[in-house]
């Protein structure tokens, strides 16, 4: 069955309706390959197997899926990678898994993560870190670190995760495969366990951009359940643009300056002139407030994370610890127990940030440098199509690196959050190999092309013509023999 | 010392009557055995998001706009942040600086703002005060949890506990007549806390408020204000100062005890609530609800008191009384040409007596008593065609049967009796013959003692002589 197991979403479904092997073969060939997990890739596997997990509704693009374990799924453990929802079953399913499961997708397992999201290396989840496929000794990225690993390491087709800040689309770079971040609104966020609500945002990891296109179809639509969802007007179709003629490329200078590996910059300039043989033109964009993206996003993420994170007390579900006290010990220790060094980080900045005397010069600040950002970009978008950078300044870096420095880590998302904080739609897509700085085996290294907002169908038009153009093809395994 | 005067604000909370909570689709309910009335929303699992219930927001503008306040465009949802089991978000959903309405009026109080908001869990301490100091533990009931609020809060206009106690009366009356809350303090519907300090007449300034909580009754808001009151004049009084402070009110003991206070111990860092989007009422739901708006009490006792020349007592009765009201208007519109007053008095003052009497429920719109019959009954009285006491005699018999007022008169021989026949005036003679020592004392100057003579005739008539030229008869004899 490897052969099916290297066939991309699209590629088995055209292998389906030649009738080269049914959804049923292809869905146990994959539920085989998921249950060889070593990569501590799966926080909760779906050990019904394919039979349990049969195929009832013959659909098109019905190929089993990864789930990161920040989306309730009904009568199955999630825990956010946190120990404070250790034990947790949810009563409901979160819309985005559930419009898979309609469509017909059976689940393979939840995946690993960074507790609650927070994190870029997966190093901070309750439940030990994920080892990136193409080297073990280093990180798959985070936070949705499982998700990537999974569908870069054959353990699965393809995974949906979410990215607040760049969750998404770094841990898709460091894998080698395809990230999207959508934009803010275009998935439904009911049941996606909250870290930072006006930032989170649902969307797919898989190993083309058609594929990520599959998926995103699946996943967007205005979701009664969610307020702020609206759907992608006019819905989303295979991309098919073969070049990049009559497009606009434009490079941030102000985040071209900053501190980027050689390996990364080389392959990012020669991805540049990859696209101006496709047709494209690259020019210079000025952003020139995306460089405080980094400062406002760590105020303004911790700042909703202190207040959706203090409904986890011990009372109602998930982990209680010091139950014999009275109320506020049982509080204290369930909190300080249950939460990881990190998360209580945030939740300390975030608290302080929105405090009485110091909202107006943190989070009030913070507020404004977003809508400066928004429209630094609404701004550039006036001149180009889209705008690109490398998706993290460096590729994956080595297990225990930078968790001592948390300033460090958090630099890794440097070109991604101000994305983010834009609301706009972002993918990182593969755009070659490069040697990691200190030396090793050579990592994949992420492009990233941003869009105007619900502008996503032109995203993975270009997206997939410059991904042809690239012809990315190493797996991991390749390189180190 | 100047002498001190009251200062008074409120803050109300109001629970709408909608079908389901304020961000889920749970259902209201009161009294159901605990915790039935619970989803992920509500009970705050992780991933669940908040939805606006639009019935809450319409009922909210319907409120806005009978407080003569003016509607935000975009108002803002915030989350206030606190750690509490009543809670189980750790922040509850309200408005902050842009509230859906502000600055409006009733009556001659100033309303300050009103906004929505979700109601907390009800917490259950389990022991002898009911209370949670002292209990054995703490329950808690989430049905109530997320049930849509309108907070009411007003400048602090009021001089007085009973001024305050009677505003609030008149509060209620006008947010039930809009329909959209059961308004019922016992059970929590309608919550009432008062703001409460004292300075000297004439300052502009204002003391320092301590904040009274646990009225669950009017009397006992004006009960519980007065002892603040009192305690503030005193303390003052002994040269002390009024510490910021929130007392729970003992309506048993009539006592004051400080209550811990979320505001002292917690800071609820506000932010915008970025689950929702600002709430823009559209132009179709602003006229909808204008249109809802029935005649309020404020504008009804203005309008009584002004154009009907109504008393303001009886203006009073019929605005907190819609269905009376109604029903007075029916009938001054079939009393053609009899005055307001007259009328009103009438359907407040008679027909309301004698609907007691016989023990009628439901009112003047449910009796036999028709608005055309009364109406007719009026004219006769008004016409004197018969007396006020026949009247009083035919409207019992309306009560009771129904029916036409002139074929009672008829049946019953009430007509008044008429001085032209001369029969009267020989009734009245005999009277006076039959009270020799009555006509003494008022010849005396005891005018008093003329009721016994009237009394008598009247007797005699069977209330069909007319009071007004009883008294002249006799005058003239005298």
């Amino acid at each position: 069955m490897a052969d099916i197991l290297d066939l991309t979403v699209l590629e088995a479904h055209n292998a389906k309706m030649a009738g080269e092997f049914s959804s049923q073969e292809h869905a146990d060939a994959w539920f085989e390959a998921a249950s060889s997990d070593e990569l501590n890739a799966y926080l909760w596997q779906n050990d019904r197997g394919a039979e349990a997990a049969a195929i009832e509704v013959e659909q098109d693009w019905n190929a089993p899926i990864a789930v990161k374990d920040i989306f309730c799924t009904e009568g199955v453990p999630t825990t956010a990678a946190s120990r404070i929802l250790e034990g947790y079953r949810p009563p409901y399913t979160a819309t985005a898994v559930r419009q898979l499961i309609e469509a017909g997708l059976p689940i393979l397992g939840k995946t690993n993560m960074d507790e609650f999201a927070m994190g870029s290396s997966n190093e901070n989840s309750a439940y030990g870190p994920v080892l990136n496929p193409w080297d073990r000794e280093r990180v798959p990225g985070g936070s949705s670190g499982g998700s990537a690993a999974v569908v870069a390491g054959g353990l699965a087709p393809w995974a949906i995760g979410t990215d607040t800040g760049g969750s998404i689309r770094q841990p898709a770079a460091f894998c080698g495969i395809v990230g999207l971040k959508p934009t803010y609104g275009a998935i439904s966020r009911y049941g996606m366990i909250a870290f930072a609500s006006s930032l989170d945002q649902c969307g797919p990891l898989t190993r083309t951009v058609s594929d990520a296109a599959l998926l995103l179809a699946m996943l967007q639509g205005r979701d009664p359940l969610d307020s702020t969802s609206v759907g992608i007007e006019g819905g989303v179709s295979l991309p098919d643009r073969e070049d990049l003629s009559g497009l606009r490329f434009g490079v941030p200078a102000e985040l071209a300056r900053d501190a980027v590996d050689a390996g990364v910059r080389e392959v990012f300039e020669a991805t540049l002139r990859k696209i101006e043989e496709l047709g494209g033109e690259i020019t210079e964009v000025s952003l020139p407030n995306a460089e405080h993206g980094i400062s406002a996003y760590y105020v303004i993420a911790p700042a909703e994370a202190s207040s959706n994170l203090a409904r986890y007390d011990g009372v109602r579900y998930g982990m209680r610890d010091g139950g014999d006290g009275d109320l506020i010990e049982m509080y204290e220790t369930t909190r300080s127990e249950g939460f990881g060094a990190e998360v209580k980080r945030r939740i300390m900045l975030g608290t302080y940030a929105l405090s009485s005397g110091y909202y107006d010069a943190y989070y009030g600040q913070a507020q404004k440098v977003r809508t400066r950002i928004a429209q630094d970009f609404s701004g550039a978008f006036a001149d180009v199509d889209f705008v690109v950078t490398p998706t993290a300044p460096s590729v994956a870096f080595k297990l225990g690196e930078k968790t001592a420095d948390p300033l460090a880590m958090y630099l890794n998302d440097f070109f991604t959050v101000p994305m983010s904080l834009a609301g706009i739609p972002a993918i990182s897509i593969p755009a070659g190999l490069a040697e990691p700085e200190g030396g090793g085996p050579q990592m994949p290294v992420g492009f990233q092309i941003a869009a105007p907002a619900f502008a996503e169908q032109r995203l993975l038009d270009a997206a997939y013509a410059l991904e042809q153009g690239i012809g990315f093809d190493a797996r991991p395994g390749d390189a180190n023999g | 010392m100047a002498e001190l005067e009251a200062v008074i604000g409120l803050e109300i909370h109001v629970q709408l009557a909608t079908r389901t909570k304020m961000f889920c689709g749970c259902e209201l309910s009161f009294g159901d055995e605990p915790n039935v009335h619970t989803c992920p929303i509500c009970l705050a699992h992780p991933g669940v998001l908040p939805v606006p219930n639009e019935q809450a927001i319409r009922y909210a503008l319907q409120i806005g706009l009978a407080l003569g306040c003016e509607i935000a465009p975009h108002s803002i949802f915030h989350r206030k942040n606190y750690f509490y089991p009543d809670s189980p978000k750790a922040y509850q959903i309200s408005q902050y600086d842009i509230p859906i309405a502000s600055n409006g009026k009733l009556g001659e109080i100033r309303i300050h703002r009103a906004h929505l908001e979700e109601d907390a869990a009800k917490m259950i301490h389990v022991g002898e005060s009911g209370r949670i100091h002292g209990s054995g533990a703490s329950l808690v009931d989430f049905n109530r949890g997320g049930t849509p609020l309108v907070e009411i809060v007003t400048e602090p206009d009021l001089r007085g506990a009973a001024e305050a106690a009677a505003w609030a009366r008149l509060l209620r009356e006008t947010v039930r007549q809009l329909g959209v809350s059961d308004v019922n303090m016992e059970e929590g519907s309608l919550r009432v806390d008062g703001n409460i300090s004292v300075r000297p007449v004439g300052s502009e300034e204002l003391g320092t408020k301590t904040e009274l909580k646990n009225m669950n009754s009017f009397r006992f808001l004006e009960r519980g204000i007065e002892a603040e009151l009192a305690r503030q004049r005193e303390l003052i009084a002994a040269g002390g100062t009024v510490e910021q402070e929130t007392l729970h009110f003992d309506s048993a003991s009539g006592s004051l005890t400080p209550l811990r206070s979320k505001e002292e111990a917690h800071d609820y860092r506000y932010f915008p609530e970025p689950d929702l989007v600002p709430l823009a009422p559209s132009e179709e739901m602003l006229r909808e609800a204008r249109e809802a708006l029935p005649e309020l009490p404020a504008a009804r006792i203005e309008r009584y008191q002004s154009e009907l020349g109504l008393a303001g007592d009886v203006a009073l009765t019929l605005a907190t009384d819609p269905e009376t009201a109604g029903y007075f208007e029916n009938t001054l519109a079939a009393a053609d040409g009899a005055e307001g007053k007259v009328v009103a008095n009438w359907v407040t003052g008679e027909l309301a007596a004698a609907l007691r009497q016989a023990d009628v429920e439901g009112g003047a719109t449910a009796s036999k008593v028709t608005p055309e019959s009364l109406a007719a009954l009026i004219a006769l009285v008004q016409e004197k065609k018969i007396s006020h006491g026949s009247g009083k005699t035919v409207l019992a018999s309306l009560v009771t049967e129904g029916g036409d007022p002139a074929a009672i008169v008829e049946r019953e021989g009430l007509a008044q009796m008429s001085s032209d026949s001369g029969e009267l005036e020989a009734i009245v003679e005999k009277a006076m013959a039959d009270n020799a020592d009555a006509v003494e004392k008022i010849r005396e100057g005891n005018q008093k003692a003329i009721g016994a003579i009237v009394g008598a005739v009247m007797r005699e008539t069977k209330g069909r002589a007319d009071g007004g030229e009883v008294n002249r008869l006799i005058q003239e004899r005298l």
